[in-house]
């Protein structure tokens, strides 16, 4: 049923790409020039531990063009990142390119599995709240929101830790397989077994605001004349939520949930901090600590996109689903 | 010709906060009374934002939680309790709304016509009848699928009025049908309200629109702060000498053919002890400072005024 104009659409995914191409590039840019001008220093890194000369590191610092003006060194990054290269990880001794794909596939499971519950618990809640306003559902529901929103997910993270894997002796402490076992072997019971608990920390930080979110838009369609319409036309009152309430709210929080992903990348690098789970988040933090420049510029290129994505997805709906602003192609 | 709708001592009040935790009750709508049969359109005509459409809202049992009522409304000589007012709305009482905006925005209108269904049987014969009643306002398939923000003026009319006739009610509420329309769209409300008359459907028809209540109703409804203080017969209002009631006649007279004639003085927002319409009243009378008059009869006008009970009483 769903109309599409294909002039309108090839015009919307080109503006969109050339709007993604400068922002990486100024991303890229930007990071860039801010690990410049930290203190960590590229040839130390590399070399670590070891002792070498004051000659040897010249050298090094040559080869690598640390003595390069700021302007050409971006200017290089940029060139290089053009070819598709990210250089290579100096944690992890292969091309960065490859050592995110790998962890990003870890975390994306992660992320996706809390995305899909944060979004059904969520928008359940909101609609429970939303519709028993003022009741004491509505008010506990706030509370449980009101908590959530105010506690740091680390801490979540590890009250859970201590209440499930600790006392319970439910869930395994940590990692995403079995100590011992190769990842290969791993069953998908196993696997899924171990994401139970990040996935569960992980969702609670987007349910919050989701649920408020929601919950304030149902009262406000229930203040519209169409739900008094709907009423004074004998509708039932869940019938009337169903059909005109959640109708109403959907769009709005499908949007509000991919716009989302931005908190959900940062709430997975705690998350998998907590739980040791070898993801992205945890190869963010590596690259942190251990100044891997290569690693930590290529995750927030990465990280950018992502989070380009979900909104690029948020617009899609808003501009294609709702049929207000669909109608708008006429002209 | 049987009565419909009988509302008796109606009185609606709300409950507010002001500064902190000091309540204060909000009287809209005061002592009305008016009765609606079949075949027969009433028009409650009051100044906009007198809160005429909470009648309405209480006929149907929508009016919010922190409003408070008294009095009692009959339906075909039953009492209106707010379980059957759930049973009846929607089927043998319907409102016909003001403006699109009653519409959801996102569901196609023939759905919205078609409301809410048990089964896919309920709904394949409402979609029947409302293709019927659609086709009757001259709205073809087309429309069928368009979504309210995609209708014209005239269109969303018309679908406003199906909406309400595709349960087949026997009594219509129109609460102000006519608002910001061109005077052709206004001329097809009119005679589509008529209309209904014709098919012995009862209609109370609440407006601010002195001409749509002229040109509609069988007998209007003078609402005034609150009360309703004249309810008198259409061809009364040709003529400000048939109308009994001071406001009634100032109301008449400012009509641009009956000259013009405007009179000062503003509707009391508070509670007055006396007559509402005291202060601006030619004829008053001592007794109307600080005593209320009821709405009586006089020679079949419903009159809330003691000029005419005194005559009531001399005769």
């Amino acid at each position: 049923m769903i109309k599409i104009n294909n002039k309108k659409l090839a015009k919307f995914f080109g503006y969109k790409a050339i709007r993604l191409l400068i922002l990486l590039i100024v991303i890229a840019a930007i990071s860039f020039i801010m690990i410049q001008m930290s203190p960590i220093d590229p040839v130390r890194a590399y070399l670590g531990q070891r002792i070498v000369s004051q000659e040897q590191m010249a050298i090094m610092g040559d080869y690598w063009g640390t003595n390069l003006s700021l302007g050409e060194r971006v200017l290089g990054w940029l060139q290089t990142l053009a070819t598709g290269s990210m250089g290579f990880s100096l944690i992890y001794r292969v091309p960065v390119t490859e050592v995110i794909i790998q962890k990003f596939t870890a975390s994306f499971t992660l992320m996706a599995v809390s995305w899909v519950i944060s979004a059904f618990v969520g928008f359940g809640l909101g609609v429970l709240a939303g519709a028993k306003e003022g009741t004491w559902i509505d008010k506990a529901i706030k509370t449980y929101c009101y908590i959530l929103q105010s506690t740091p997910t680390f801490w979540i993270g590890l009250v859970l830790l201590m209440v499930f894997s600790v006392y319970l002796g439910w869930f395994p402490i940590g990692l995403s397989v079995p100590i011992g076992q190769l990842s290969d072997t791993v069953t998908f019971w196993q696997w899924l077994y171990r994401l139970i608990l990040p996935a569960v920390t992980l969702s609670i930080v987007g349910i919050a605001s989701l649920t408020m979110f929601t919950r304030d838009k149902l009262i406000s369609v229930k203040k519209s004349d169409y739900f008094l319409f709907a009423q004074a036309r004998g509708e039932s009152f869940w019938g009337i939520i169903k059909n005109h309430g959640i109708r109403n709210i959907l769009i709005p929080a499908i949007t509000i949930q991919f716009m989302s992903f931005n908190e959900l990348f940062g709430g997975t690098i705690l998350v998998e901090q907590v739980f040791a789970y070898p993801g992205i988040g945890q190869a963010t933090v590596a690259a942190g600590l251990r100044s891997d420049v290569p690693l930590l510029l290529g995750i927030v290129l990465i990280s950018a996109t992502f989070v380009f994505v979900g909104n690029l997805i948020a617009d899609i709906i808003y501009e294609y689903v709702d049929p207000r602003i669909r109608g708008e192609e006429d002209e | 010709m049987g009565e419909l709708l009988e509302v008796n001592n109606l009185s609606i009040s709300f409950t507010q906060y002001v500064q902190g935790l000091n309540r204060h009750d909000l009287k809209v709508i005061s002592d009305l009374t008016i009765d609606v049969g079949e075949s027969e359109i009433v028009a409650i005509l009051g100044s906009s934002g007198s809160g005429k459409s909470l009648l309405a809202h209480s006929i149907l049992g929508i009016l919010p939680y922190n409003s408070h009522v008294t009095g009692d409304i009959k339906y075909k000589g039953q009492i209106l309790d707010q379980e059957l007012k759930e049973k009846l709305r929607g089927k043998e009482i319907c409102l016909i709304p003001q403006s699109v905006n009653f519409l959801d925005p996102l569901m196609k209108v023939s759905e919205q016509a078609i409301g809410e269904c048990k089964d896919e049987k309920e709904h394949a014969e409402k979609k029947i009848r409302q293709r019927e009643i659609f086709a009757k306002y001259g709205l073809d398939e087309s429309v069928d699928d368009l979504y309210p923000f995609e209708l014209s003026g005239g269109m969303a009319r018309k679908v406003l009025l199906s909406t309400a006739l595709v349960g087949d009610p026997t009594l219509l509420i129109a609460d102000e049908p006519t608002p910001g329309l061109d005077a052709k769209s206004v001329e097809e409300t009119i005679t589509d309200i008529r209309n209904l008359k014709e098919q012995g459907k009862g209609v109370l028809l609440i407006t601010h629109e002195i001409d749509v209540a002229l040109k509609t109703a069988d007998r209007i409804a003078i609402f005034y702060s609150g009360y309703v203080i004249e309810i008198n017969k259409v061809e009364n209002f040709k003529n400000a000498d048939n109308v009994l009631h001071p406001y009634t006649k100032a109301l008449i007279n400012s009509l641009p053919k009956n000259g013009f004639n405007l009179t000062e003085g503003v509707q009391p927002l508070d509670e007055v002890p006396g007559c509402p319409y005291y202060e601006n009243c030619p004829i008053r009378i001592d007794k109307c400072a600080n005593t209320k008059p009821q709405l009586e009869e006089h020679d079949g006008v419903m009159i809330r005024c003691f000029n005419f009970k005194e005559a009531n009483d001399g005769t």
